[in-house]
């Protein structure tokens, strides 16, 4: 076995020194009817590396690859390109191998790697404090509802109708035993978000507004007069972003009053995945930052007075809180939040800006594009990089019709929404710099003979 | 005024109905350095014995509870800025908040300094 | 009040024959050990180490939104920034560095195919939204994972979407939570031993439970006749780790589901420690209802720094009905992805949702290459070799460090040794920062909180001989010198990137992002 070390004369080297006559006798203390007398049957035995990478391989060659096709897949996940030293560099073992800092003077690595990512995520969203991340973005909107709940000492959420369905089911699934009431509705085919609904449904049981920016139809809206009604009767304005490259050419939620933000950092460094391991993004108002969920890093000087870092309000967490933490979460995603920090530090500002422009202008060519093809209707009157196409067929149909011609397509709004049959023309398209002219024209001509 | 100390390492001065409350020179001592305390609002009621207070050294969160019923009137807003001021001051400046107090029999069978400091030399 | 002391300092005591650094460099270098600043002091708002093509023109869809002012993100060119965490990761320590004896971590190799066979394109560049006709292999990675999951612990079935440990721990307790209220029986206390992890009375009270503890017997197990005399119909769950956090096997686990079950409650099992037992022995035969895997443990996905990890929950018959969406399932047309969608006819007990996609692909395809790795005898071995590496560990150190459980008999895959018996002020941290001094990790301390002091060492199986002597040589050191009060080992480390770091200050007064000087010295005006 390749990944074990001790030989047979090891083996019995090391049971004289314990006193024991075989590896049996160190299993005494499991009654004998509940081991299993010989390995596993109906199980095969071990293999060699290359016959698990043909397994494997095999069964990797059975899917259809985002970059060899036409690809318009979004609604939470974004195909962008990362760059070459992302992916070398979070697998240096030191990085990859290492486990959460607890030994802060032999994890300055991580650690320093955590503040700079803590402070990237705070600056990116309009914030004033970032934590070391979490699960992913699902999760993250979840704790900040949570927090909100604690801060307001309320239990009435809103969430938008323009919340992904996904993100709303796991807070419903967690609502469910935590007694918050959730007041969601299936958004409606409307060229504009739904801020005005929101603002009038506010009262003086609501702990917070949570509200998707862009949404998940990809249209934005402006959150200063949602965020000052929400403060106006006591409860937070929570934004959630699920496409952070936006925040390259948009205006930050913090900059118009949100409270906490959190987000899915998959679309920088990550890459897609088939959906996990993901990034949870979570900021909020430095007032705020002793009920915030999770992990957080932060900035001391060692016995020689040399700046050091160290994790750092570990009393909020569950290994020191037990029952009274605020969370059950005791990991990060801290690969994942290595690989979006040097992502983020190439793109900088400079790249991030030049980047977010990028992907606006193709997703702008693709809508026109898209427009044009008859039977198509483009629901947004404003977009980032992701929009929703209306058709007079059911868009679920359509977008297995358009795989079978090697065209990923878009997500159907049916896929997301099955109760929703007011929805179910529509097909939500993200267009990244990832996208070709090639790969319109091809998503155009694929519409125009399978809607035919 | 006297001052009271309970067997959790709380002390209370009282003051007509008027109860302020912290924790002890001894108490502060086990716990370590102080770096955050969180008080409770004005206006909160509480019933002996409740959880008032939470006091977090580095590594530890720990309650303090109310040694007696009643209603908070203020709670020591230099804490929030200075929470060292437990380490330094437990007894005087470093007190934690006042209590309207619902029910003075509660103070009976508290014990006094000297009985205090017996009983913690006995730990 | 209550007194939660851990007797642990948290700032460095400045020591008067401090062996302070010798001959220091005007870099602050030393040799291969380079200092590094924050990106915020080396990079620009104007280095970007990404070309990007021009952007077409096209008029602004943004609404009206666009970005006003700079979001100030520091940028580097590549070889910058490829020096930046090159540097940065040399002050790390990890396992393809050295030992790293974490107890309750199974801080085991990553196999590097696993690296390999998560990154193949099939994998990795795929859409979790992809129309299930394009993604019919990752479908069929996640069912042969799971097949094997089910077989190793004897149990029915299995929940993949769960993040991490944690995650499951919640995903267990809330399908018990359903099942209990599908019957119409409202149970209000969850049971944990003294010993848990501190996540588990933490998720109980996530999911409004109230927590009560169970205490242990002089030797380190779960009390049974406290145990039973404290079921009743209140009690939903007992929460039960096995090996449990002193490195010892629940003898009486079996019997403490039967009375659990007859008292009509469940049993969770936090598998964190399924390491030791893999291959072995099967939960299912134990009357478990509910363990989560973490796949970052036991199945070798690395643990990077802290996170992500990944944690699915086998279930026992009775509580499968609740487990969450999505799952997979393999009919004669291939492999069907039950979501929302299709959920309704199949699955109407389930509980729900509780993340936005599959769970963690990436894990996924890492765990079942190394399950396919190791095959149904290297499993075994697995197990095998973990309990003897720490078995050897705890008679090796036995003499010169308290092990308050080793005379009732061998651990299981960790080695637990207490404070007991070194010098006055010498203190359990100090013993773990003298290893790093000698070059290793140090192990778990201070946990399980049932024992004072706590050094809970899990070697795992994949340490050879020559690297147990080594450390045993070096912790035989520093143990001696801590019952010696050797005064020099308060200061370690001497050697390591930072010396003691200052907690207290670090949590007194937060500063948890960078801020430009001149910033900070307005506020101070």
């Amino acid at each position: 076995m390749r990944y074990l070390p001790l030989t047979d004369t090891d083996r019995s080297a090391m049971l004289n020194v314990i006193g024991v006559q075989s590896i049996d006798d160190l299993f005494m203390d499991v009654p004998v009817e509940a081991q299993l007398a010989t390995k596993i049957d109906g199980l095969p035995d071990h293999a060699s590396e290359l016959a698990v990478e043909r397994h494997m391989g095999k069964l990797a060659r059975k899917n259809m690859v985002a970059g060899d096709v036409p690809f318009f897949l979004g609604a939470g996940a974004y195909r962008h390109h990362v760059p070459a030293s992302v992916d070398h560099l979070i697998q240096r073992g030191e990085f990859l191998t290492a486990y959460t800092p607890y030994q802060p003077e032999i994890a300055q690595g991580t650690l320093q790697v955590l503040f700079e990512f803590q402070t990237q995520v705070a600056r990116l969203f309009g914030c004033d404090v970032a934590n070391a991340s979490m699960y992913d973005g699902s999760t993250a909107c979840w704790e900040a509802i949570g927090m909100a709940r604690r801060i307001t000492r309320r239990g009435k959420a809103l969430l938008s109708s323009g919340l992904h369905p996904h993100y709303v089911s796991v807070a419903r699934t967690m609502a469910r035993f935590t007694g918050d009431q959730l007041v969601y509705t299936t958004p409606r085919v409307d060229a504009e978000p739904d801020i005005q609904t929101l603002i009038d449904a506010i009262d003086g049981d609501t702990s917070c507004v949570v509200v998707q920016y862009p949404d998940i139809l990809g249209r934005i809206g402006d959150l200063s007069a949602l965020a000052a009604k929400a403060h106006a009767a006591g409860a937070l304005l929570i934004a959630v972003v699920t496409e952070p490259v936006a925040l390259g050419a948009i205006t930050p939620p913090g900059d118009m009053g949100a409270d906490i933000v959190v987000g899915e950092g998959q679309s920088i460094g990550v890459g897609l995945q088939f959906g996990g391991p993901y990034l949870g993004l979570f900021a909020c108002k430095q007032k705020y930052v002793r009920q915030m969920p999770g992990r957080l890093c932060g900035e001391t000087v060692d016995a020689e007075g040399k700046r050091g870092f160290v994790l750092t309000l570990s009393t909020r967490e569950q290994h020191i809180r037990r029952e009274k933490a605020t969370s059950n979460i005791c990991t990060n995603s801290g690969l994942c939040a290595l690989a979006f920090s040097i992502h983020m530090t190439l793109l900088g500002e400079r790249g991030l800006t030049d980047l977010a422009a990028l992907n606006h202008a193709r997703a702008v060519q693709a809508a026109e594009a898209l427009e044009a093809v008859p039977g198509v209707r483009l629901l947004n009157s404003s977009f980032f990089n992701e929009f929703t196409i209306l058709l007079d067929q059911d868009a679920r149909e359509v977008a297995r019709a358009l795989a079978d011609r090697d065209i990923l397509g878009g997500v159907s709004l049916g896929r997301l929404f099955p109760d929703a049959a007011e929805l179910s023309g529509g097909l939500v398209v993200a267009v990244t710099e990832t996208t070709t002219e090639d790969d319109i024209a091809a998503l155009c001509g694929g519409l125009k003979e399978v809607l035919a | 005024m006297s001052r009271y100390f309970t067997d959790e390492h709380e002390w209370i001065d009282v003051d007509g109905d008027i109860a302020t409350v912290g924790i002890t020179d001894y108490a502060q001592e086990q716990l370590g350095d102080i770096v955050f305390v969180e008080l409770p609002a004005e206006g909160a009621k509480f019933d002996k014995g409740d959880d008032a207070a939470v006091v977090e050294s580095v590594k530890a969160a720990s309650d303090v509870y109310a040694p007696i019923s009643g209603e908070v009137v203020e709670a020591n807003a230099a804490l929030e800025e200075e929470p060292a001021l437990v380490n330094s001051d437990p007894e005087e400046d470093g007190w934690f908040f006042k209590l309207r107090i619902a029910d003075t029999a509660e103070l009976e069978g508290l014990m006094d300094e000297a009985a205090y400091r017996k009983f913690v030399a006995g730990l | 009040m209550t007194m939660l002391k851990e007797g642990r300092p948290t700032r460095p005591v400045a020591l008067a024959q401090d062996k302070a650094t010798a001959n220091p460099t005007i870099t602050g270098n030393k040799a291969l050990m380079l200092e590094e600043a924050l990106i915020f002091e080396i990079g620009s708002h104007e280095t970007t180490g990404v070309d990007i093509a021009p952007a077409p023109q096209v008029k602004s869809r943004l609404g009206g939104l666009e970005r006003r002012k700079p979001i100030a993100l520091p940028g580097l060119s590549e070889p910058e920034t490829v020096r930046h965490y090159t540097r940065l990761s040399r002050q790390n320590y990890g396992i393809d560095l050295g030992f790293f004896p974490l107890g309750s971590c199974t801080m085991k190799h990553n196999p590097r195919l696993n690296e390999k066979m998560a990154r193949l394109p099939g994998f990795a560049d795929i859409h979790p939204l992809q129309p299930q006709s394009t993604v019919q292999g990752a479908l069929a990675v996640i069912h042969e994972l799971a097949e094997w999951l089910v077989t190793l612990t004897g149990m029915h079935s299995v929940a993949m979407s769960p993040k991490a440990g944690a995650h499951g721990e919640l995903c267990g307790l809330l399908a018990i939570r359903a099942a209990l209220e599908a019957r119409g029986d409202a149970r209000s206390v969850v049971l944990v031993p003294e010993s848990a992890h501190g996540t588990n009375p933490a998720t109980a009270a996530f999911c409004g439970y109230a927590v009560e503890d169970i205490p242990a017997t002089p030797e380190g197990r779960v009390d049974l006749a406290a145990l039973k005399a404290r079921l009743g119909p209140d009690v939903a769950a007992v929460m039960i780790t096995n090996p449990n956090t002193c490195g010892l096997f629940e003898r009486d686990l079996r019997t403490i589901s039967e009375a659990v079950h007859a008292a009509g409650g469940f049993v969770y099992c936090d598998g964190a420690n399924f390491n030791a037992i893999v291959g072995r022995v099967r939960p299912g035969d134990l009357g478990v209802d509910a363990m989560h895997i973490n796949l970052h443990k036991t199945f070798s996905t690395p643990h990077g720094g802290g996170g992500p990890g990944s944690g699915p929950v086998v279930f026992s018959e009775a509580l499968s009905p609740y487990a969450p969406l999505p799952f997979v399932e393999k009919t004669a047309d291939g492999h069907v992805l039950i979501e929302e969608e299709t959920a309704g006819e199949h699955h109407a007990g389930s509980f729900g949702r509780m993340v936005a996609f599959h769970g963690q692909m990436g894990m996924f395809t890492r765990a079942l290459t190394y399950i396919m790795s190791h095959g149904a005898d290297g499993l075994r071995q697995v197990s095998e070799d973990a309990v003897l590496n720490a078995n050897y560990i705890l008679r090796s150190l036995e003499d010169v460090l308290d092990a308050p459980f080793a005379a009732s008999g061998p651990c299981m895959h960790e080695a637990l040794f207490s404070d007991k018996g070194m010098a006055e002020g010498f203190t359990t941290l100090d013993i773990a920062k003298g290893l790093i001094d000698e070059g290793f990790h140090p192990m778990t301390v201070y946990f399980p909180l049932v024992v004072h002091g706590a050094m809970l060492v899990e070697p795992t199986e994949t340490e050879g001989k020559a690297a147990l002597d080594q450390f045993i040589v070096a912790l035989r050191s520093v143990a001696q010198r801590a019952n010696a009060g050797d005064a020099a080992l308060k200061g370690a480390p001497y050697f390591a990137p930072r010396r003691r770091l200052d907690e207290t200050l670090a949590a007194r007064k937060p500063v948890l992002v960078w801020t430009e000087p001149e910033a900070v010295a307005e506020a101070a005006e």
